[in-house]
């Protein structure tokens, strides 16, 4: 077995074990619990009311501007790493790429953040 | 004697041995920093803290929780996804082991010395937003609802300064592996104290701004206050985890307090040096050396957590969109360039 394999079988039975846990933890709970649901424990807690509306009820979302966001600074993200190893052999060059990139970069979010999608009074 | 040598060479025998051994750390520590907390909180406030359970100091208290929590009753609401609700527990605290694969307690003592190694630890460790804002929808529940929205918004925001801020310390370093990375901070480093070999901790060579921001970052991942918007108590009851009760409730404060300490090893790893002192043998001492480190930093976040009062959402997010990434992209820049010219 290369040790490549060895690497990512190590990852992935720690994944596994993390999931293991937690079923080992619910099945030992599982022996000792009671179990003895009624209507009213089993109803969507609201502060001791009963629920009004659905639980999936529609809320403003404001939070889809920064998953956009994200996208873009995360995709530079993994940019970044590669060249950020091999920048000792790349030298000068390299450096003056990326200086480009991610002026571009902060240039859009100063954009954005002049647009105001980061103000929240409506 | 050589029977065990040669069952240590075997793959999978030395597989299980990191497994439990990791897994031991993992619990046994998170045992130690939450009745830390408890105690630490408690001396801060001039209260006493816990006391009667296991005789002295009440040195049993999570112990005692962590029995109370197995033998509450396993509540799914009604109206709730079931499946969904049922896994994301398991989910939150995959990533969290998953991380541990990588944090180096000594040159030897290390599960697997990834090439990736840094970029596996922050790609893997976000995976746990996925359980949160698993659990969030899947309650059913206006709060829960609120709570996972916030949760996502607020990691993937702070996501990224963490991400820029240790892709600062792979430029000095040279290297994503975190056992290369102890090593450039070791006696072999650029920058030493002139006229010894005693290497300088990144923070203490240019790092300084990058392990501020990281800092800052791994308490908002952690959802810890003041960053702890999406369990807000005084607005949203529990947050992401109002419906959950008993032993997955358990699990979702496992995962956190693990997540500490993932986080405080990946900090100490990036920044601080790691197991290496100077004048003490990183092979004997290193595991102590790192968990003194990752203490200090335990206790700091601690700390913040007793001083600071929780920001508001839209104060969190300008925090990190106006301030921070501007901040980390700036400083990756400046350690460039100073990595080139130097």
């Amino acid at each position: 077995m290369t040790q490549y394999f060895q690497d990512y079988i190590t990852v992935a039975v720690f994944a596994a074990f993390g999931v293991l846990l937690v079923l080992i933890a619910v099945g030992a709970s599982a022996l000792l619990r009671p179990k003895n649901p009624t209507p009213a424990k089993s109803a969507s807690y609201e502060c001791g009311m009963d629920p009004v509306g659905g639980g999936w009820s529609q809320t403003q979302v404001r939070f889809y501007i920064y998953g956009l966001l994200f996208l873009i600074f995360d995709v530079e993200a993994v940019f970044i790493f590669p060249w950020a190893v091999r920048l000792e052999q790349l030298g000068g060059f390299a450096l003056v790429e990326m200086a480009i990139f991610i002026a571009i970069l902060l240039g859009g979010l100063a954009y954005a953040v002049r647009k105001g999608v980061l103000r929240w009074e409506s | 004697m050589t029977l065990a040598i040669a069952l240590f060479d075997n793959f999978w025998v030395l597989l299980t041995v990191k497994l439990l051994a990791v897994v031991l750390v993992l619990i046994g520590f998170s045992l130690v920093i939450i009745y830390a907390e408890l105690k630490i909180m408690a001396h801060m406030q001039a209260r006493i803290g816990p006391w009667f359970a296991g005789g002295r100091y009440g040195w049993a208290q999570p112990l005692a929780d962590a029995l109370k929590f197995l033998q509450k009753e396993d509540l799914v609401p009604l109206e709730a996804d079931s499946p969904v609700f049922r896994i994301a527990p398991a989910v939150s605290l995959m990533s969290t082991v998953a991380v541990f694969v990588i944090v180096p307690f000594s040159p030897t003592l290390i599960a697997e010395d990834l090439d990736l190694g840094v970029f596996y630890a922050l790609a893997v460790g976000s995976i746990g937003t996925l359980g949160v804002l698993m659990a969030g929808w899947s309650s059913a529940n206006k709060y829960s609802l609120m709570g996972g929205l916030r949760a996502a918004a607020q990691l993937i925001a702070y996501e990224l300064p963490m991400v820029l801020a240790a892709a600062a310390v792979v430029v000095q370093a040279g290297t994503m592996s975190m056992a290369g990375i102890v090593d450039a901070q070791g006696p072999d480093a650029l920058f030493t104290i002139p006229g010894t070999d005693i290497g300088l901790p990144f923070v203490m060579v240019g790092q300084i701004v990058a392990f501020v921001i990281f800092m800052i970052a791994a308490l908002a991942e952690l959802s810890r206050i003041p960053f702890d918007m999406p369990i807000a108590e005084s607005e949203l009851v529990f947050g992401y985890l109002t419906e959950y009760s008993g032993i997955r409730f358990t699990m979702f404060f496992l995962a956190e307090y693990a997540g500490m300490f993932a986080m405080s090893a990946i900090a100490t790893t990036l920044f601080l040096g790691g197991w290496y002192f100077p004048g003490l043998n990183p092979s004997v001492f290193g595991p102590a050396v790192m968990m003194a480190k990752v203490s200090l930093l335990v206790f700091v976040m601690i700390w913040v957590r007793v001083t600071w009062p929780r920001l508001r959402e839209d104060q969190l997010q300008s925090a990190a969109w106006r301030y921070l990434i501007p901040l980390a992209l700036g400083n990756i820049l400046v350690t460039a360039v100073l990595k080139v010219v130097l």
